[in-house]
């Protein structure tokens, strides 16, 4: 379980870009964070990594977030960076899978397990020995995805994961979030998307929860989106 | 295609080198590294005037060229920027040792001059010993290997981050660049009035995007410490390599094998 209480967050000193935000997740929800640009969903994501440092109170599975536990709760949490350039730092796509489970111990021969396991789940075994830099943006989507899902998170974040991805990727990511057991958070513009994935919505503006609640009660909202700087899902245009 | 860009392509395929599955690539990393440590030491140990004695080591980076299937042309096509840097370093020599050595012919050597070829030479072939180390081994191997020498981690972990921020670097020049040129047609290079913002925004880009590659490895549980590719255990052939290229370079530095086999003939 995931528990924000009067949580705010600040890059410069006066200007919040999370004020007083109060609101739980729990195990095994699908949670969308939606908003126009600057509503602070990517925020609520490095809040819970203690990426930022924030006033109020952050718990992950009770155990709050400070720098004294911050190993423990990164190794529950996974997240997918929105531009998977900054994710995949060793050479080949093998190595960069690697990294994760190998800091957290995992002995060399079950990471290989982990590696061969993920590569199948997601389809893209033939990207294994791939250099990095020889990929194309879907085929580092998925392998930035692989690289999370190696550490076996039990919750899952992703900041825009279908951004810049072509019809047949952006489905693919559809379907492969959609087939994974554990609680996720996903921040997009990609409200078609988040119809398509999470059963909660969290409407984020200026750093303030303006909604929390159905998916699809929130998404048919029309006066709501647009006085939001947002607007219907294309399906119910 | 721009020059950086292709310079950031040079640089990948000295990754795509490594990777080859020649007899020296399968060398262990430890092994090649340390027999390249010694035979750097050991040239750079010839005395200045030894031209002759120094020829020989020449054998080792043609014959591991050879068994690893990397050409000479690549070789010194990628070294040549540092080349003439190395080759630079004798240059003064004959201006201060006058001391005449030789006559060849009407031609007279001074020791100046002598020590400047043997300077040149000895920069050439470390620099070729490293190249194939560098082109024959990866460098998380080759890391590996440094950390296995009790190399501080700090600096080896340091290593491996400048390589890895090298090519994000470029990357980015190259995207700045290519915005640079659109908006500047017909203009060669990028105008010296530019160049201030031009680095300070390479810098600021470069800063958040280390910035962001250091968070995404920490969210991963790095923690200063990188778990390197996995060497190889030790075979009987990489020990019989190493054993055999260390006496053979010793071999050679102590007996002066050029002088010996023209004694032959003599």
């Amino acid at each position: 379980m995931i528990l924000f209480e009067n949580v705010t967050a600040e890059y410069d000193k006066g200007f919040p870009v999370l004020s007083e935000l109060s609101f739980a997740i729990e195990d095994g929800e699908n949670v969308g964070l939606i908003g126009a640009n600057g509503a602070g969903k990517s925020t609520i994501m490095k809040a819970m990594l203690g990426i930022i440092s924030h006033s109020g109170i952050i718990k992950v599975d009770n155990c709050p977030v400070d720098k004294s536990n911050l190993a423990d709760i990164r190794k529950k949490m996974g997240l997918v960076l929105q531009n998977s350039d900054n994710q995949m730092f060793m050479p080949t796509v093998y190595e960069d899978i690697m990294f994760g489970p190998l800091n957290y111990g995992v002995a060399r021969g079950e990471v290989e397990k982990i590696i061969n396991d993920v590569l199948f789940k997601l389809e893209i075994t033939d990207l294994k020995m791939k250099h990095n830099h020889k990929l194309s943006g879907g085929e580092k989507r998925m392998a930035a995805i692989a690289t999370v899902l190696a550490m076996e998170p039990s919750i899952i974040l992703m900041d825009e994961p279908t951004s810049a991805l072509d019809p047949y990727n952006r489905r693919k990511v559809i379907n492969i979030i959609n087939s994974l057991d554990g609680t996720m958070i996903i921040a997009s513009h990609d409200l078609d998307m988040i119809l398509d994935t999470c059963s909660r919505v969290i409407l984020l503006s200026d750093g303030k929860i303006i909604a929390d609640g159905d998916a699809k009660m929130i998404l048919k909202d029309k006066k709501l989106l647009e006085d939001n700087r947002m607007e219907l899902p294309l399906r119910y245009q | 295609m721009t020059d950086i860009y292709k310079a950031a392509r040079e640089f990948h395929e000295m990754d795509e080198l490594a990777e080859r599955d020649s007899a020296v690539h399968l060398l262990h990393p430890l092994v090649k590294l340390i027999v390249t440590i010694i035979y750097i030491l050991i040239t750079v140990s010839f005395h200045k005037y030894d031209l002759y004695g120094l020829t020989v080591m020449i054998l080792y980076p043609v014959i591991m060229l050879f068994l690893s299937d990397v050409s000479v042309r690549i070789c010194f096509y990628k070294l040549r920027f540092v080349l003439p840097l190395i080759c630079a370093v004798g240059i003064i020599n004959p201006f201060f040792d006058r001391s005449i050595l030789l006559h060849i012919g009407g031609l007279t050597i001074t020791g100046g001059v002598l020590s400047m070829f043997t300077l040149m030479l000895k920069g050439v072939l470390c620099l070729m010993a490293s190249f194939i180390l560098a082109a024959t081994t990866s460098i998380d191997l080759l890391c590996g290997a440094l950390r296995k020498i009790h190399v501080p981690g700090i600096i080896v972990t340091l290593i491996l981050l400048t390589y890895r921020y090298v090519s994000v670097m470029m990357e980015e020049v190259s995207v700045m660049t290519t915005a640079y040129r659109l908006r500047a047609p017909g203009q060669n290079g990028i105008h010296v009035s530019a160049w201030g913002s031009f680095l300070g925004q390479l810098l600021l880009r470069s800063m958040d995007k280390a910035e962001e590659l250091y968070i995404s490895m920490q969210l991963r549980g790095f923690n200063h410490e990188f778990y390197y590719a996995d060497s190889k255990t030790l075979k009987f052939s990489d020990i019989l390599f190493c054993t055999v290229a260390v006496v053979v370079f010793v071999v050679c530095r102590l007996i002066n094998i050029p002088v010996l086999l023209g004694g032959l003939f003599v």
